[in-house]
């Protein structure tokens, strides 16, 4: 039995290797997307529409994973995409963050009013069916990049929120908080000096899962067609096209999905081993 | 007595709740750049055309002065008509609130069964390799979101292996004798199996698209609470009896197991209620969610007011019953 | 009078290590008869009943040795019907009456489920049957008792509501472990008593698990001493405060407190008595690895 528990904890370890190495992967084919990618994502030609790819009768060599019915290069839509993909992960994934974590922090050190009020607003945040909100922040917003990572900003900030919260709270308890309070300390330097190191950990982790949820959202957006315009390669428009022509040319669908599924799953898989970790629970 | 204050306290709350949600989308829809007035008018209208349309809509007024005769009433169960079918916003939503309802339950027994099995599984085998297998398939199920799983289970069961439907609620060519919204439910009332068949031969696939996220919840959080009730003194009473490892986790520990559990469902239930807008998109299915895309790329202001009013309901509504079958379970509280 | 459980050698590790927790223990105890099972914490003396019982932790592993109940050695037995087996011949009274009872679940079914579950009782008698026992350890109205939940009962209730599903199915063997150590001093002597007066009237075997000398002078026949996993001494109990025949029972005899003074006197075991136990045990321990 010991050597189950044994065997389960190499897994996890090889887990979080797999999952970054994907996301390395997608980092570099983000940054490098113009070198990498065989074709111009955008160049359409209707004489190359629905190639299959190059291991299936009637591909043609230079189209990897095959095109899309206009012609596009699926592949190099992929890699594109992933710049896409990356730049909502990490930017609107830290502004998300930043915003919960400081409520959060606020709400759990300050109590009081603040608690009560930001309590409230999390309240309310909650009865929104998220998924309704961000189209709705959409519509609202306009489509465009810019509008996705604000629309993610606006719907999840809780998620921080509420764990901070409670975090800080079971922290703020502690006898080194009490014993840098009598040492004569202000509440501002105990909070960032103390508290923060304690619940950055716990921070670190629900901002990689955070990472893998707003590249879900903009997939989610793209595929109401509500993201960017729709000539712009991104993963989630890509897969509401092969959604559509899925039976005449299931590629389409097939690879973006996998590129999407990989690095949601890594995503994911990455903030699961840092909680786990950082976690002394089930440490 | 302090059942009923903490009860009052809830539905206190609970009110201040809604009327937040309700503030937030009426200024947010409000700020709506496309005017909807316009696509509703033929072109060549005229400007006092469209005046007079404001007029008949109250988007003449101030926010704050729309909101007081949308609040007064709704308060007289009164949602408005919606812009683009021009029909009583209420009868439209609550038209298409039971196939929501429906997919949601469905989906949710799912996830209960699912991460029940699961979690008497890694339990019954736990520290051994099964119970390895267990936590990586909750590992994967919690990092993938339910729009994944269904864009994954519209490949595997819709193109490579077509068994199940991946579009719409019920197959169209039948003919329906329902007089409810309820369609599942009114096909078993009226052992009509064939029709219950085709439903859920259409609903299964989204089902498990919400189900599977929330199954491994459900497995992990039970797993982890089964594991520790196995080894207190009752259950070890329980084996010097003669039972089974299998009995003493389903009739010793899961019975006091589960009560952890139950919190985090109702919460999690309604995320699965939430997920329930891109699903029923995905799988085309004719529900509340898919009528709120519509409706937003409609600008159909007082629909989409109205859908996320109805949402926000319905996930206070969850959390009262979930407090509420809490109290009940508990022995402890019960006889308090 | 024969032995109706008799355990050999029992030797038992810590799984996959060389760390001995019993060694080569033999316990006998006689039908009808009472035996105390007397150690310090984590001397392997629960451990024993543990293993008696079936529910050893996880992490302990039996290495050799044999647990002979009525004739049948429990450890070449399939698990299943080990299982029944002892689940029909024997029974546990635990240490701790609020834990021990499953809190969800009303009091009848927890006395019950054996009856009906295990030995094939129908509904109807297994229901009489707890009434029966509920009046025999002095429950007042045990058909409402059966009806309630754990947590609307008093800790002695509690023991009494186990002493009788112990006792319910009449097994010809109880294991008590350490059965009034968690309750209040006035109410351990009065389920001391029940025991005693149950296992009396039933002519059930008792393997007493206990850490108190001054129990075992009331309750037990004889008495096995655990130091380390081994039995150092294993005698009648009128022998054994007549003068115990191992140095360390002698200290341990010495170091119990009188009854007039429970905590006054506490003597602790002397280092030159330890120091001689724990070269005997090393002397066992080279005997079984060059056997092993």
């Amino acid at each position: 039995m010991l050597d189950g528990r044994g065997a389960l904890r190499r897994r996890a370890g090889l887990r979080l290797w797999l999952s970054g190495g994907w996301l390395i992967v997608v980092l570099v084919c983000a940054a490098f997307a113009p070198l990498i990618a065989p074709q111009d994502p955008l160049a359409q030609d209707l004489m190359l529409g629905r190639l299959p790819p190059v291991w299936m009768a009637g591909a043609e060599p230079g189209y990897l994973l095959g095109t899309d019915s206009l012609g596009r290069d699926v592949l190099s839509r992929i890699i594109y995409g992933a710049r896409v993909a990356l730049l909502v992960a990490f930017v609107a994934g830290t502004a998300t963050c930043l915003v919960g974590s400081a409520l959060g922090l606020a709400a759990g050190f300050y109590r009081g009013w603040v608690d009560r009020v930001v309590g409230r607003l999390v309240d309310i945040w909650m009865a929104f069916p998220p998924v309704l909100f961000a189209i709705l922040l959409i519509a609202v917003l306009g489509t465009g990049l810019t509008s996705i990572m604000l629309a993610i900003i606006v719907i999840d900030w809780t998620r921080f929120c509420r764990v901070v919260r409670s975090e800080t709270l079971n922290q703020a308890q502690m006898d080194y908080v009490q014993s840098a309070r009598v040492a004569g300390f202000t509440r501002a330097r105990t909070l960032l000096a103390e508290i923060l190191p304690n619940v950055l950990p716990t921070i670190v982790a629900l901002l990689t899962l955070e990472m893998g949820i707003a590249v879900i959202v903009e997939a989610i957006l793209s595929f109401v067609n509500l993201s960017i315009s729709t000539d712009d390669p991104t993963w989630g428009g890509m897969i509401a096209e092969g959604r559509i022509s899925i039976y005449q040319a299931w590629w389409v669908l097939v690879f973006p999905l996998a590129a999407l599924f990989l690095t949601v799953l890594s995503f994911a898989q990455l903030g699961q081993g840092l909680r786990d970790r950082f976690d002394p629970v089930l440490r | 007595m302090l059942v009923l204050r903490s009860l009052i306290a809830r539905l206190v709350t609970t009110a201040v709740t809604l009327f937040g949600v309700a503030v937030i989308v009426f200024v947010v829809i409000r700020v709506v750049p496309g005017n909807p007035i316009a696509m509703m008018l033929p072109p060549g209208a005229t400007e006092a055309d469209i005046e007079r349309l404001k007029t008949l809509y109250g988007l003449d007024k101030s926010i704050a002065e729309q909101f007081a005769i949308w609040l007064a009433a709704v308060l007289h169960g009164d949602f408005g008509t919606s812009i683009s079918t021009r029909q009583p916003v209420l009868s439209l939503v609550l038209n298409r609130l039971p196939a929501t309802l429906e997919l949601s339950i469905l989906a949710l027994l799912i996830a209960v069964a699912l991460g029940l099995a699961l979690a008497v599984l890694g339990t019954r085998f736990r520290d051994r390799k099964t119970e390895a297998g267990v936590d990586i398939v909750n590992g994967i199920g919690l990092s993938v979101p339910d729009f994944l799983w269904g864009l994954l289970l519209i490949l595997l069961f819709g193109v490579l292996w077509p068994v199940f439907s991946i579009s719409g609620r019920v197959s169209p060519r039948l003919e329906l004798p329902f007089v409810s919204q309820f369609y599942l439910f009114e096909s078993l009332l009226r052992l009509r199996f064939d029709l219950t068949r085709d439903l859920l031969g259409h609903m299964i696939m989204p089902a498990l698209a919400l189900a599977l996220p929330l199954a491994a919840i459900i497995a992990q959080v039970l797993k982890q609470s089964l594991k520790e009730t196995v080894n207190l003194d009752y259950a070890v009473l329980a084996r010097t009896k003669g039972y089974k490892e299998t009995r003493v986790i389903l009739a010793e520990a899961l019975p006091n197991a589960v009560l952890p559990t139950l919190t985090l469902v109702g919460v999690q239930f309604t995320f699965l209620i939430g997920g329930t807008v891109i699903i029923e998109r995905l799988f085309s299915y004719e529900g509340l969610g898919n009528m709120a895309i519509d409706a937003v790329i409609n600008r159909d202001l007082p629909l989409i007011q109205g859908i996320v009013i109805l949402f926000a309901v319905i996930f206070t509504v969850v959390n009262l019953a979930v407090d509420m079958s809490y109290a009940l379970l508990n022995p402890k509280l019960r006889h308090a | 009078m024969s032995a109706f459980l008799e355990i050999r050698r029992l030797s038992a590790r810590l799984r996959g290590t060389p760390h001995r927790l019993l060694r080569s223990v033999d316990i006998c105890v006689e039908a009808g008869a009472v035996r105390g099972l007397v150690g310090e914490s984590g001397a392997g003396k629960s451990m024993i009943g543990k293993a008696v019982l079936g529910v050893l932790p996880k992490v302990v592993e039996v290495v050799e040795g044999a647990i002979v109940l009525d004739g049948d050695d429990l450890l070449a037995m399939p698990p299943a019907e080990r299982r029944r087996l002892v689940g029909a011949k024997t029974a546990m009274i635990p240490q701790d009456p609020l834990t021990a009872l499953n809190p969800s679940r009303r009091i009848g079914p927890q006395i019950t489920d054996r009856l009906t579950d295990i030995l094939g009782w129908t509904k109807a008698r297994a229901a009489t049957r707890a009434a029966e026992v509920l009046e025999e350890v002095r429950i007042p109205e045990p058909a409402r008792v059966m009806r309630l939940y754990p947590h609307e009962l008093s800790g002695g209730m509690r023991q009494r509501v186990l002493i009788a599903a112990a006792f319910a199915a009449e097994p010809k063997l109880i294991v008590a472990d350490e059965p009034t150590t968690a309750l209040d001093v006035t109410v351990q002597k009065q389920i001391l008593r029940l025991i005693s007066e149950m296992q009396a009237r039933h002519g059930t075997a008792l393997l007493f698990v206990t850490h108190d000398l001054g129990v075992v002078a009331k309750i037990c026949d004889s008495l096995s001493v655990l130091y380390a996993g081994k039995v150092v001494e294993d005698t009648s109990v009128e022998r054994f405060f007549a003068g115990p025949a191992h140095p360390y029972s002698a200290a341990l005899l010495q170091a119990t407190p009188r009854h007039t003074d429970p905590a006054g006197s506490l003597m602790p075991v002397s280092r030159a008595v330890l120091d001689s136990v724990t070269a005997e045990i090393a002397e066992a321990d080279a005997g079984w690895v060059s056997h092993g």
